[in-house]
């Protein structure tokens, strides 16, 4: 047993290095040669894995452009300040410029006690009856939208509490029910598109395990030999670690291809409908970092199966 | 190098394949072990090298009791030991020359010395010219001389041979035992499994014989007995 360590011993630092790395390189290519052998096959564990991965990687991508979509639609979270009666026209007018420089604002209209009172008239049919009155009971109104920069509800509403605090304000009304129900429902998808990631990664891992088992079982002979001559478990085992990082190397690949595949089928109408909102929208499909998660999640996933198919499988194969 | 101290084994289930061994084989000696068929010899040289545990007593090789050999530690064990055997074992996806560089491969030897290895261990056992076939289309001792080239090629002490002729025609046996001679002369400790007695009874070796699990016999029994 002192002869490997005497050999390598005798080598400096680097050229042990060097060795060893060769050791993985050629492992890395043989494994690879041994898949291409059977291209079929390789291709069809690496297609399951491609899909299974595609699916919650493209919901990913259909969820981010959701977020972006509904952050187009800040203008449905509106604050009414209901101004005191004493401020008039002119003071109504300076703060309506005044709240427009906030970076969180992005449009202030303003409706004058007037022009409220018209709207009211018009749109209850109350319009006589008001004329009886004297005084004009409403007061005005500045509506605002926040701007991207408070389109998260927490942020609009720090927006609120900031308004709500000018002298001129009598009353601060957040309107964004629906903006709530949007993002509440935006949050379940969300979960949902992981609880189906977890799934599917376990579905992926069990896929490579299960391949790598049947290639355990079919290089068995081999496997024996390696044991009768002195192959370590380590040894023995990194063929099929690295069979499993070619197979979530491919699988990521195939996702890739078939997400950014379905996604340029669907961005043409997609753009087009939103051009008949229009609405300026481009569908993005994956991002760089997404892309990466990606090929990271499924080469881990490959590692992974591998792992766990040749911890369970290489130690009963003993030779005898 | 090798030595058995009331060495038992008892497989899985009861049956005692071996009872109460001992005998001691000094370096460089060559040994035949022999007897009946399910007497015990693979039995005995799988616990030489640690592809069997020992049940009762001891085993010693090289001067390591096999029975302190951690299971992590058995494959540099066995890098020191060269075994044959009868349906030798080889890869028949892989070339001759591949097949005999495994161990050095396994070993991690470096690639230049891999090559210079594996041509000295071919040329010793006469097959120099046939590195790049593949094993399926050579005959069967020349087969069974690819499986001791590949025993050899990591120079180990201890060359463990089980039913090395069974198929083999008495003029290839013969040919196969003279390259063993060969090697227990350059100081390799050499046991061979075998139950072709002509053969054994024309060559001087020590004979050790096996008889349903028991030493019966031991032509060189000599003073190396354990105390
Ligand atoms: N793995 C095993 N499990 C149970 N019994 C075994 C096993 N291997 C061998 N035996 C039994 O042990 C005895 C000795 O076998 P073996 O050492 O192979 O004999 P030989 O090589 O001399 O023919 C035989 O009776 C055989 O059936
Ligand atoms: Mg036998």
């Amino acid at each position: 047993m002192a002869k490997s360590a005497r050999q390598s011993g005798d080598n400096a630092l680097a050229t042990g290095l060097h060795v060893w790395l060769l050791r993985h390189l050629q492992v890395f290519f043989y494994s690879l040669g041994q898949l291409s052998r059977h291209p079929f096959a390789t291709l069809m564990t690496a297609a399951v894995i491609g899909i299974a991965l595609a699916l919650p990687a493209g919901l990913h991508v259909v969820l981010k452009n959701a977020q972006q979509v509904s952050g187009g639609w800040d203008g449905a979270a509106k604050i009414s300040l209901f101004l005191k009666k004493t401020v008039d026209d002119r003071q109504a007018r300076a703060l309506q410029a005044q709240i427009r420089k906030l970076p969180e604002v992005g449009q202030v209209r303003y409706i004058s006690r007037d022009h409220a009172l018209e709207e009211f008239q018009r749109l209850s049919g109350f319009g006589d009856a008001l004329d009886a009155l004297e005084d004009n009971p409403l007061p005005s109104v500045l509506v605002i939208q926040p701007g991207l920069a408070a389109s998260q509800p927490a942020q609009t509403r720090q927006l609120l509490e900031k308004l709500r605090n000018y002298p001129e304000v009598d009353i601060a009304n957040l309107d964004m029910q629906w903006v709530k129900r949007l993002y509440a429902i935006m949050d379940i998808v969300r979960r949902g598109v992981l609880v189906l990631a977890v799934l599917l990664a376990m579905a992926v891992l069990l896929v490579v395990g299960n391949t790598i088992r049947l290639a355990i079982q079919n290089r068995r002979d081999e496997i024996v030999v390696m044991k009768l001559i002195g192959g370590t478990d380590a040894f023995i085992r990194r063929p099929f670690l690295y069979t499993g990082f070619w197979y979530g190397l491919f699988g990521g690949l195939i996702a890739f291809v078939l997400v950014s595949l379905s996604f340029s089928v669907l961005s043409g109408p997609i753009e087009r409908l939103a051009g008949l909102y229009q609405q300026q929208f481009v569908l993005s499909g994956l991002d760089f970092d997404s892309a990466l998660l990606l090929f990271a999640a499924s080469i881990l996933l490959g590692l992974g199966g591998s792992w766990l198919a040749v911890g369970r499988h290489l130690r009963d194969i003993e030779p005898a | 190098m090798i030595r058995f101290t009331h060495a038992s084994k008892r497989y899985p289930g009861g049956h005692d394949a071996l009872t109460d061994v001992n005998f001691h084989m000094p370096p460089g000696q060559m040994a035949f072990l022999t007897g009946h068929s399910g007497a015990g010899k693979s039995t005995l040289l799988k616990l030489i090298a640690l592809l069997e545990r020992t049940s009762r007593g001891q085993v010693f090789v090289n001067g390591q009791n096999t029975a302190k050999v951690p299971r992590r530690r058995i494959p540099y064990f066995r890098r020191e030991i060269g075994i044959i055997f009868q349906d030798h074992q080889l890869l028949f996806d892989r070339t001759v020359f591949d097949n005999v560089a495994l161990p050095l491969i396994i070993a991690g030897y470096p690639h230049r010395e891999i090559g210079r290895r594996v041509r000295a261990a071919l040329d010793k056992v006469s097959l120099l010219g046939k590195e790049k076939v593949y094993p399926i289309t050579l005959s069967g001792g020349e087969q069974q001389r690819v499986g001791i080239a590949r025993a050899v090629v990591n120079k180990p002490a201890l060359l463990l041979a089980d039913e090395p002729t069974g198929n083999l025609d008495p003029a290839l046996s013969r040919e196969i035992m003279a390259i063993f001679t060969e090697f227990s002369q350059v100081g390799v400790t050499v046991l061979i499994a075998s139950h072709d007695l002509a053969l054994i009874e024309s060559l001087p070796n020590r004979v050790l014989e096996l008889k349903n699990g028991k030493l019966v016999a031991d032509s060189g029994d000599d003073s190396e007995q354990v105390a």
